[in-house]
């Protein structure tokens, strides 16, 4: 099927086979359509058998940092403490609309990868944490849950085998941040969703302490598939020359493009043919300029440059980028390059937990200049202070939201730097308020003498 | 988050005019609520994990989260009531002052900013009569804020009204949701 249209022919719909048909969404439904074969079957497995098929499979998380999901899962072993799973279904980032498709259509298929995974890492409870605003996804899972309980597939005695599963609904309450793994684990405690810093790592001490697993909702609506049709299934969709991409990726697409959506490929997809052909290209009479591919926080692509790229986690590296969350955003000859980064820069100072002074002061400062160079009173020098802000504040916090809002603002100047040139104003220098010329920012050795 | 010390700032809605008015407080979780309380409380291994719906708990309730309730809050849940407000301030969601009885939030990120999402923005504030970012309108019925992505970008502009999500709006469609409304 597909939502909001058909499939194309060239997708691969695997998640997204149930999109937009209703019937899917209720228990018997998702029993017809094979769903919890596979929880049944994991359920007569060794967790360490699910795990190896998860980790032979190739499936990397499909969250943002394409993490391996089976050696993630491996960290997890029967010391018999208490484990936990938790669902990070807070999707926010800019782009990024998969996981509510996904909950909205099929939620059967969320739970059924949840319980799943819970086995696998030896843990009896899972939370899925959604994020405050998904309302209607918020309704599916909770009816999906309270559904599968009733029907015993989760409970103290799992499909009736003596298998404790039980899965718990939690409801954000709107911050970005806690998308972070160790921020979410925060929010649910009910706490500030600050990240925590690493180590130690969530396997060792995640909730309250106790060896905890993160997965992204795509992950684990992934892995009953795995489980059911087998590691090499999976392994086939692909590019045969990269073996460290694997299986078909939910794609949201979004912005200045004829037909927004989601879009399920195969790994290895050319990134051309996807943009024009099965998104339909850019609205009449305009030319695409730009595109963000996985998300707001990777690198900026130009035109040409999506054509070449291959759509995997490998092939968007060497293009220049990354796959990210799969949120694909689309900018046409219409759009102002410098408006639309300092939009995005404005993203992050409002959502900056405030912990870090280089994230909480850069996001600040970063969208005060964008902005004043977008209302055209930039100065030459406000360039080369954007590009040390953003060196300060890459690499150097505690999550990675801080370098999340650099990458626009660098690459946007690095391939756009015609526009924000066009919108500085050459008369003027930036002066305090005695009239002295501003210093050079720290670290910045090659400026050019600005007239006063 | 809502309160950051961030130069940059954000769209926040503004305390009404006449501070709110001082009528005994009433207890939220009396009853059935401290029956769905204690039910959820149960699902963690720690009370204080029950701290965010509780609050979602008070604000379906009552509107909002007024200091008493989180003093209330607290208590049920063996908090201090400075804790329980430190994360109530965290959380863009829980309303610290009354708003209006449609609480309307336009995402205006850049995927839906390029779709023309100001334009959205703009329109609302013109036909609730609001006239300005986080202002509630003088019949009470609304308030208008910009929102940062709501997960819905593919059907820009979309338009959270209370927990409803509108997709797809333009500014020609905003009078019709108006008037769609309760
Ligand atoms: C600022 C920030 C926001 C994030 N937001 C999300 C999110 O909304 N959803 C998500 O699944 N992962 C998000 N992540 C990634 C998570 O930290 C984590 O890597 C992921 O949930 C792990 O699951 P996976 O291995 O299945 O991808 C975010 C990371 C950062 C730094
Ligand atoms: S980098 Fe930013 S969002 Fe991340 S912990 Fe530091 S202040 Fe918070
Ligand atoms: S940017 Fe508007 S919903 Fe995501």
């Amino acid at each position: 099927m597909g939502y909001p249209h058909p499939s194309h022919p060239r997708e691969t719909p695997v998640l997204s086979k149930y999109f937009g048909d209703a019937e899917a969404r209720t228990l018997a439904g998702w029993r017809a359509r094979g769903g919890y074969e596979a929880l049944e079957k994991a359920l007569g497995m060794d967790p360490v058998d699910v795990q190896n098929v998860v980790k032979d499979s190739g499936l990397r998380g499909r969250g943002g940092a394409g993490f391996p999901t089976g050696l993630k899962w491996s960290f997890m072993k029967p010391d018999g403490k208490q484990h936990y799973i938790l669902c990070n279904a807070d999707e926010s980032e800019p782009g990024t609309f998969k996981d509510r498709e996904i909950m909205r259509w099929t939620p059967h298929g969320l739970v059924e990868g949840v319980a799943l995974a819970a086995h696998a890492i030896y843990a009896d409870t899972a939370y899925i944490y959604i994020r405050g605003e998904f309302t209607e996804p918020y309704e599916r899972v909770t009816a999906a849950v309270r559904e599968a309980t009733a029907a015993g597939i989760l409970g103290d005695n799992a499909m009736g085998t003596g298998r404790k599963l039980v899965v718990h609904v939690h409801k954000g309450a709107g911050a970005y941040i806690c998308g972070e793994e160790t921020a979410l684990m925060n929010s649910l405690e009910g706490k500030r969703g600050n990240p925590r810093i690493k180590p130690p790592f969530p396997a060792v001490a995640g909730l309250w302490a106790k060896p905890t697993t993160i997965n992204n909702v795509e992950t684990l609506t992934a892995a009953p598939y795995i489980v059911k049709n087998g590691a090499d299934w999976y392994k086939a969709f692909g590019r045969p020359d990269n073996p460290k991409s694997t299986g078909t990726k939910l794609f949201s697409v979004c912005g200045n493009i004829a037909r927004p959506g989601n879009y399920e490929v195969a790994m290895g997809f050319p990134f051309k043919d996807f943009l024009w052909e099965l998104c339909g290209g850019p609205l009449p009479g305009r030319a695409i300029k730009a595109c963000i591919p996985g998300g707001s926080s990777v690198p900026i692509l130009t035109a040409e440059e999506c054509e070449t790229a291959i759509m995997d986690y490998e092939g968007f590296v060497a293009a220049g980028t990354m796959l990210g969350s799969g949120g694909v955003i689309v900018f046409d000859d219409q759009q102002c390059m410098v408006r639309q980064i300092a939009r995005l820069a404005r993203f992050y100072a409002h959502e900056s937990c405030a912990q870090c002074s280089q994230c909480r002061e850069g996001t600040a400062w970063t969208t005060k200049i964008l902005e004043r160079i977008r209302d055209g009173e930039g100065v030459a020098q406000d360039l080369d202070t954007l590009l040390a802000i953003a060196d300060g504040m890459t690499g150097k916090t505690i999550c990675v939201l801080s370098d999340s809002c650099a990458t626009p603002v660098v690459s946007g100047l690095k391939k756009f730097r015609h526009e924000f040139e066009a919108k500085i104003r050459p008369d003027r220098a930036r002066v305090t308020m005695q009239g002295i010329p501003v210093l050079p920012p720290l670290g910045v050795t090659a400026l050019k003498p600005v007239a006063a | 988050m809502s309160h950051g010390p961030s130069a940059a700032g954000g769209a926040l809605v503004r305390a009404p005019e006449h501070a709110h008015a001082h009528e005994p407080y009433e207890p939220v979780f009396v009853g059935a609520m401290k029956q769905q309380l204690d039910e959820t409380v149960a699902k963690y291994p720690a009370k204080m994990a029950a701290l965010l719906p509780a609050l979602w708990m008070v604000q379906e309730s009552r509107g909002w989260v007024s200091d008493e309730a989180m003093a209330e809050v607290a208590e049920q849940l063996e908090l201090t009531p400075a804790y329980v407000k430190g994360v109530v301030t965290f959380y863009t969601m829980y309303h610290q002052h009354p708003v209006g009885r449609h609480f309307i939030q336009v995402c205006t990120t850049t995927p839906c900013n390029v779709c023309g999402a100001e334009d959205v923005v703009k329109a609302f504030l013109e036909e609730t009569g609001c006239g300005e970012l986080g202002v509630t309108s003088s019949d009470g019925k609304f308030t208008v804020i910009e929102v940062e992505c709501l997960g819905a970008c593919g059907f820009a502009t979309p338009v959270q009204i209370n927990l409803d999500v509108h997709e797809s709006v333009t500014p020609e469609r905003v009078p019709r949701i108006l008037a769609a409304l309760p």
